[in-house]
């Protein structure tokens, strides 16, 4: 057989509907050079798997509970190429359409699917485009991030865009400040800006975002610049350009 | 048509309202001058009766040149030229009829006694036919304006029925391709399963596209929309989505608009249960009471997720429909405590309505 010499594709099917799955499995029965190494049935189990198998190529449905196949991409970073599996959303289409990702609409055709492998192969090795850029686009125009995810190990948590008290920008991470805790993600604090919501999230200083609702009050410190109180009495510095945002945005609410 | 004109009340009233101004016109009149009481009544009351038509006509030169399309200018000159001609014309019949009257013995030199007070004359048929102006600027304001809320009644009852036929068509693309994709996973292990799906599928459309025609039907129609779509739906979760239904027989041939439950079970499978990686419950409910009917729709639900917030839009419709249906007979009420979905809807129960 000629396809003794092709390289050996380690491949993770990620879908929460058995049936999907299914298909997926059949579809890649065909090509004796792909191994379906594990098939996970929601985005934590896709996390998991992904540290322990290290497939070299992943199906991943978009729309599943808890965990969004966006998020299992943010969390599992850029290095495994991704084909997306959606039934129908228009704005992720266009967000994969834009990002050059590849994609699989439901019901899955035989074609169209291995049009997608062929493509995957060529890229093995490539980047993925990084996970946040993707999610923004394919958000709804004004819709902001509801919530985080974040890892630590395989340990995924989730929190609340309600439950954020401040971003603090460090190196190319941002710490997420909830409940008395800090969590680490990979993400510049720019592009975090750009998904929350600037009614409830000011960027109060260059490497701090804060949410509105927790700031008690601000006082003055030195000269030119300030310091935000918050409700647990962390004292965040505020930029002069930073507090002229505050002060919109206390303008609009009275 | 002339609007003081066509309801014959409406007229009497005009006419009444010239009482008065004959009776002041007389008082102008006999009061300054040589003219007696008599003399004046005589003269003004068959002048008034005639004049009052002449102001009528006041209506057409007002529809010729309506006051938001005319420069003030014209306007003024349009209905000042008018005024004064016809003033004239009336004087000039005053002085035919005073001349016609002083024939009589009664009436001897009643022309020449009513000579000093043409002026008196001529300054109050002008006057007055600048008021019938006035008047009637004023009544095509108001026809204007009722017209205008006609309208906008109208429309915005079209734009609701168009709305409504809009959200019967409706299939969510999402639910059609996901069925299509179990269908197709389905073809390969278990072809008579697929089978039924496709037959489930397509019982489901027809009856969608069937019942968005009516304008209402009985609960059991409903209920069995809503039985294809959660089998088709089951097929898609499996053990993720759990059924539990408890609607007492009778109420099941109440009455009520198509597809007002479907959105609502809809939202509870697609906000709901595919939120939760172990799944949930469905639940539906209905009761009778007082002529009244009550159903419940529950889901369990995922409180750390987006709190059903995309449901929001489905929710507002199935309001509207009802409102629009029932006004204020009608309630909806909402609920989202310990994981648990309610919206619980309660309106008349209408049996009788299958007749029409």
């Amino acid at each position: 057989m000629s396809k003794k010499d092709e390289k050996r594709i380690t491949a993770l099917i990620v879908d929460d509907e058995d049936l999907a799955r299914l298909v997926l499995r059949e579809l890649t029965q065909t090509h004796p050079e792909i191994e379906v190494v594990a098939e996970c049935g929601n985005g934590f189990e896709a996390v998991k798997a992904v540290a322990e198998h290290k497939p070299d190529l992943i199906f991943l449905d978009v729309q599943m509970p808890k965990l969004s196949g966006f998020d299992v991409l943010e969390l599992i970073g850029t290095d495994t190429p991704v084909i997306f599996v959606t039934a129908y959303d228009q704005y992720a289409m266009r967000a994969f359409e834009v990002h050059a990702v590849d994609y699989l609409l439901k019901p899955i055709g035989r074609d169209r699917f291995e049009a997608a492998l062929e493509r995957a192969k060529s890229r093995l090795g490539e980047k993925m485009p990084a996970a946040p850029e993707l999610a923004a686009a394919a958000r709804p125009p004004k819709q902001f991030l509801e919530r985080f995810v974040v890892r630590d190990g395989t340990r995924v948590t989730l929190i609340p865009a309600a439950k954020l008290d401040y971003a603090e920008a460090q190196d190319d991470y941002v710490a997420l400040a909830s409940e008395g805790k800090k969590h680490l993600k990979q993400q510049t604090i720019a592009s975090l800006e750009a998904c929350l919501d600037p009614e409830r999230f000011v960027r109060v200083h260059r490497s701090y975002i804060v949410n509105f609702e927790r700031v008690v009050r601000i006082e003055p410190y030195g000269k030119d610049s300030r310091l935000a109180i918050l409700a647990d009495g962390t004292r965040l510095p505020v930029s002069r350009t930073g507090y002229a945002r505050l002060k919109t945005l206390l303008d609009q609410r009275t | 048509m002339h609007p003081l004109l066509t309801p014959i009340n409406r007229f009497g009233l005009y006419l009444l309202a010239w009482v008065p101004l004959a009776g002041i016109l007389t008082y102008l009149i006999a009061v300054p001058g040589k003219l007696g009481w008599l003399d004046a009544a005589v003269l003004i009351i068959p002048l008034c009766l005639v004049y009052q038509f002449v102001c009528l006509s006041a209506w057409y030169s007002c529809k010729a040149a309506p006051i938001q399309k005319s420069t003030g200018q014209r306007l003024w000159l349009t209905h000042v030229i008018a005024a004064a001609i016809l003033s004239l014309l009336w004087v000039l019949l005053a002085r035919l009829l005073a001349y016609g009257l002083s024939q009589m013995l009664a009436f001897q030199g009643l022309d020449l006694r009513l000579a000093s007070q043409l002026s008196v004359l001529f300054g109050a048929g002008f006057l007055l036919y600048l008021l019938s102006v006035a008047s009637h600027y004023v009544i095509l304001a108001i026809e204007d304006s009722s017209k205008a809320e006609a309208r906008l009644q109208e429309t915005s009852l079209l734009a609701r029925d168009a709305e409504l036929k809009a959200l019967k068509a409706q299939v969510n693309p999402h639910f059609l391709f996901n069925s299509l994709n179990s269908i197709s996973a389905l073809t390969s292990v278990d072809p008579a399963k697929a089978r039924e799906m496709c037959i489930l599928l397509a019982e489901f459309l027809r009856m969608t596209l069937g019942l968005g025609e009516k304008a209402s039907v009985p609960l059991s129609e409903e209920l069995s929309l809503l039985h294809r779509y959660l089998a088709i739906e089951k097929v898609r979760f499996g053990a993720r989505l759990q059924m539990e239904e408890d609607i007492p027989e009778e109420t099941k041939s109440v009455q009520l608009p198509p597809l007002l439950l479907q959105p609502l079970v809809e939202n509870a499978v697609a906000h709901g249960i595919a939120n939760l990686p172990d799944g949930g419950r469905v639940r539906l409910s209905g009761q009778s009471r007082d002529a009244r009917i009550s159903l419940a729709i529950e889901n369990t639900f995922d409180p750390d997720s987006t709190p059903m917030r995309k449901s929001g839009l489905g929710l507002k419709n199935v309001r509207d429909r009802l409102e629009a249906r029932y006004g204020k007979e009608a309630s909806m009420r909402v609920s989202a405590e310990n994981g648990n979905f309610r919206v619980e809807l309660s309106f008349p129960a209408d049996i009788e309505e299958v007749k029409r």
